[in-house]
């Protein structure tokens, strides 16, 4: 380790060498005596933990936070932000390296933690209060305005059991806002509730910026990191990737979903399937209109999907299906050759190919599933392989205005337009005084 | 265990308060007879006893009716065992809590050990309530009580963190807990006294500290013989356990928010 000698305090945060290993067999959940006692009468002397079963949450990760500074921590899920969060919280510890955090600490990996059911809003509010590190005289003195920012004041004395999943996350939410810590430490607490929820989460954290503390955030939402952080932290695989200014980060980041993406999948090999398969999907490709390649979908494009397929022997009136799911398997749309009354006599034996011919992707930026299906004349089913292929779809200027959506905002946008005729006033964007969406469905009349 | 162990303790004190608190106000929320169960549980256990073990098999109680000598060790004994099955999950029953935010976890057990006290004020209540109604006083000895019931305590908290942090890598202790505590209540004279016993069997006896702690608070509440000697061999297997299961604990604290 580096001299520890070095107390000059300007910064906040320090953290050297950090390195955190997991052995994968001690994660288990039930851990038995039994298991153990089993393995060590098999083999007595060897060491317990090999290279195999090792897992770097964290390895060899450097660097300072000076006060003052709102650092925003970006990455894929099961990089290791959480875990590092984790660790600066004392929640955890580092296999090794060195951590050190200066001031009073208030971290907040969860909305809510020790809330119980049973209890009363106001009581709620002391224990969870407590937990997160207040004393006892500074929730009495909060408790008025912590009750009020969360908007419960009609049901203070109710037990939580019988809140809403908002009411629970705004009363979580109001008693951290009131922590006034030195350093405040959030793991990914804008992934959840409603965006009046979120605009409140990030006001706070603009007012803690303004006041001059110290945040570090975890945040998937990359347009809340590039507005609040005055610097970001990109952690790939347990490893600090990048450390800079947000806008430069988060496009490095960015930029690696596109060299991801898929826009091909070969489907010969899926073994997963169901059907007779006298024919069978063998690969999808994401076409441009053109004819090329796509090297990412965005939200908003016009583009072609391509199924190639291969029948056994001429297939009478199949029809060829397509479902689209979100990540959390919601059924955005189940399309079809049959739904479009296409009947297709005689497939004849061989190889060839269907296209979706899709006019304008009106789908907001995420990650998609599809499943595809082929049915017989008689609806036997030919080939059904759920979840075979990704669909990324990147983020897009969708209405023109700058602003771009991204996955929070929902999973459709459709072509509109907003009129502000009835407003009356001057309006700073005096154009008309009517926004409209760039996407334009060809066919449309005008 | 060091100094900066139990100041981080100290400086955590009303987590621990809230803590304690909320296990007992959750404890009586929902159930219908509330506070009711603090006597429930040790006057039932009292009954079967005495018609069995007092009535039918006829032990003796050093001269005290059967009742009040069953019940009054019966009231530490059902804060003790229920407090340690309580405790002993306390750190798995709080995983959130664990893996979620930072504070001493040796407050967890703790918690649960004061909380417990609660039901023992109560029981302790009836416990009185009882000896006036078979006229027993209580000599000056009454004044050592407060002593078992802090070594009880201690006690308890000793076990409680072993418990809890065995608990947290090897879910057996859930399963052999009941067992340990249902053994552990024949080997503690509660139905009988430690009188009954040939004089062979008592040095072993002394090892079980709680022994020393339930005949050293029957002697100061019902005025029966003090045995010293027992006290001893109790305060020190406390005192030993205590060091044991900090040291245990503190071996182990570090890691709890990555395996429970």
């Amino acid at each position: 380790m580096e001299s520890k000698t070095n107390h000059v305090m300007s910064e906040a945060i320090i953290v050297d060498k950090l390195s955190k290993k997991y052995v994968l067999g001690t994660l288990q959940r039930d851990t038995m005596l039994r298991e153990r006692l089993i393995s060590l009468l098999r083999a007595p002397f060897r060491k317990r933990s090999d290279a195999a079963n090792t897992l770097w949450a964290l390895r060899d990760v450097s660097f300072r936070v000076s006060k003052g500074e709102v650092v925003g921590i970006i990455g894929r899920n099961g990089a290791g932000k959480s875990t590092l969060l984790k660790i600066l919280s004392k929640i955890t510890y580092p296999s090794s390296g060195q951590v050190r955090v200066q001031g009073r600490v208030a971290s907040l990996l969860e909305v809510g933690t020790g809330f119980h059911e049973e209890l009363t809003g106001r009581e709620n509010i002391y224990l969870n209060g407590s937990i997160l590190g207040m004393k006892g005289w500074e929730v009495e003195a909060k408790l008025e305005s912590i009750v009020k920012f969360a908007g419960v004041e009609r049901f203070v004395d109710t037990p939580i059991k019988r809140y809403s999943s908002g009411m629970r996350l705004r009363l979580g939410f109001a008693v951290a806002a009131h922590l006034d810590p030195d350093l405040l430490i959030v793991d990914e607490v804008l992934a959840v509730g409603d965006a009046g929820f979120q605009r409140k989460c990030l006001d706070t954290m603009e007012g803690l910026r303004s006041g001059g503390r110290t945040v570090l955030f975890v945040s998937h939402n990359m347009a809340a990191v590039e507005n609040l952080c005055s610097r970001c932290i990109w952690i790939e695989a347990g490893q600090l990737k990048m450390d800079g200014s947000p806008r430069d980060v988060i496009e490095a980041y960015m930029a690696t979903f596109a060299a991801a993406q898929e826009t091909m999948a070969d489907l010969r090999s899926v073994q997963n399937r169901r059907g007779t398969g006298e024919i069978r999907y063998t690969g999808i490709e994401y076409l441009a209109r053109s004819g090329e390649l796509l090297t990412t979908v965005r939200s908003g494009d016009s583009f072609v999907m391509r199924f190639h397929y291969h029948a056994e022997k001429p297939v009478p009136f199949p029809s060829f299906g397509l479902r689209i799911y979100t990540e959390l398997g919601t059924l955005v749309s189940d399309t079809s050759t049959w739904h479009h009354a296409l009947d297709i006599p005689l497939v004849p034996a061989g190889d060839g190919y269907v296209d979706l011919d899709i006019d304008l992707l009106n789908l907001l930026p995420g990650r998609y599933y599809l499943s595809l299906w082929i049915t017989g004349a008689s609806s036997p089913v030919h080939d059904n392989i759920e979840h075979c292929a990704q669909l990324q779809v990147e983020l897009a200027n969708v209405y023109s205005s700058g602003r771009a959506l991204d996955s929070r905002s929902g999973i459709v946008f459709f072509p509109q337009r907003w009129n502000l005729a009835g407003v009356g006033g001057e309006l700073a964007p005096s154009e008309g005084q009517e926004t409209r969406s760039d996407a334009q469905f060809p066919g449309k009349r005008a | 265990m060091n100094y900066e162990w139990i100041s981080e303790f100290w400086h955590f004190r009303e987590l621990l308060y809230f803590l304690a608190w909320r296990d007992v106000k959750v404890r009586y929320k929902q159930a219908a007879l509330g506070a009711a169960w603090a006597i429930i549980q040790p006057l039932f256990t009292m009954i079967i006893f005495t018609l069995f073990f007092g009535r039918l098999a006829g032990v003796p109680s050093d001269g005290i009716p059967y009742p009040l000598f069953s019940f009054c060790a019966l009231v530490p004994w059902t804060y003790f065992s229920s407090t340690l099955s309580q405790a002993g999950n306390s750190l798995v029953s709080n995983a959130p809590l664990v893996t979620k935010v930072y504070f001493p976890r040796a407050l967890l057990p703790a918690a649960s050990v004061l909380g417990g006290l609660v039901d023992f004020l109560i029981g302790s209540v009836f416990l009185i309530m009882m000896m006036i109604y078979y006229r027993v006083k209580p000599g000056w000895s009454l004044l050592l009580a407060p002593f078992f019931v802090l070594l009880m305590v201690l006690l308890a908290f000793s076990i409680s963190m072993l418990l809890a942090a065995m608990n947290v890598r090897y879910r057996d202790v859930k399963y052999a807990l009941p067992f340990i505590i249902q053994i552990w209540l024949f080997i503690t004279p509660i139905i009988y006294p430690v009188t009954f016993l040939p004089a062979k069997l008592k040095h072993f006896l002394a090892l079980n500290p709680m022994a020393g702690i339930i005949e050293g608070f029957r002697a100061c509440l019902l005025s029966t013989h003090m045995d010293w000697g027992l006290v001893r061999v109790s305060i020190a297997v406390t005192l030993t356990l205590f060091i044991a299961g900090a040291i245990y604990f503190r071996a182990t604290e570090r890691t709890f928010a990555d395996i429970v």
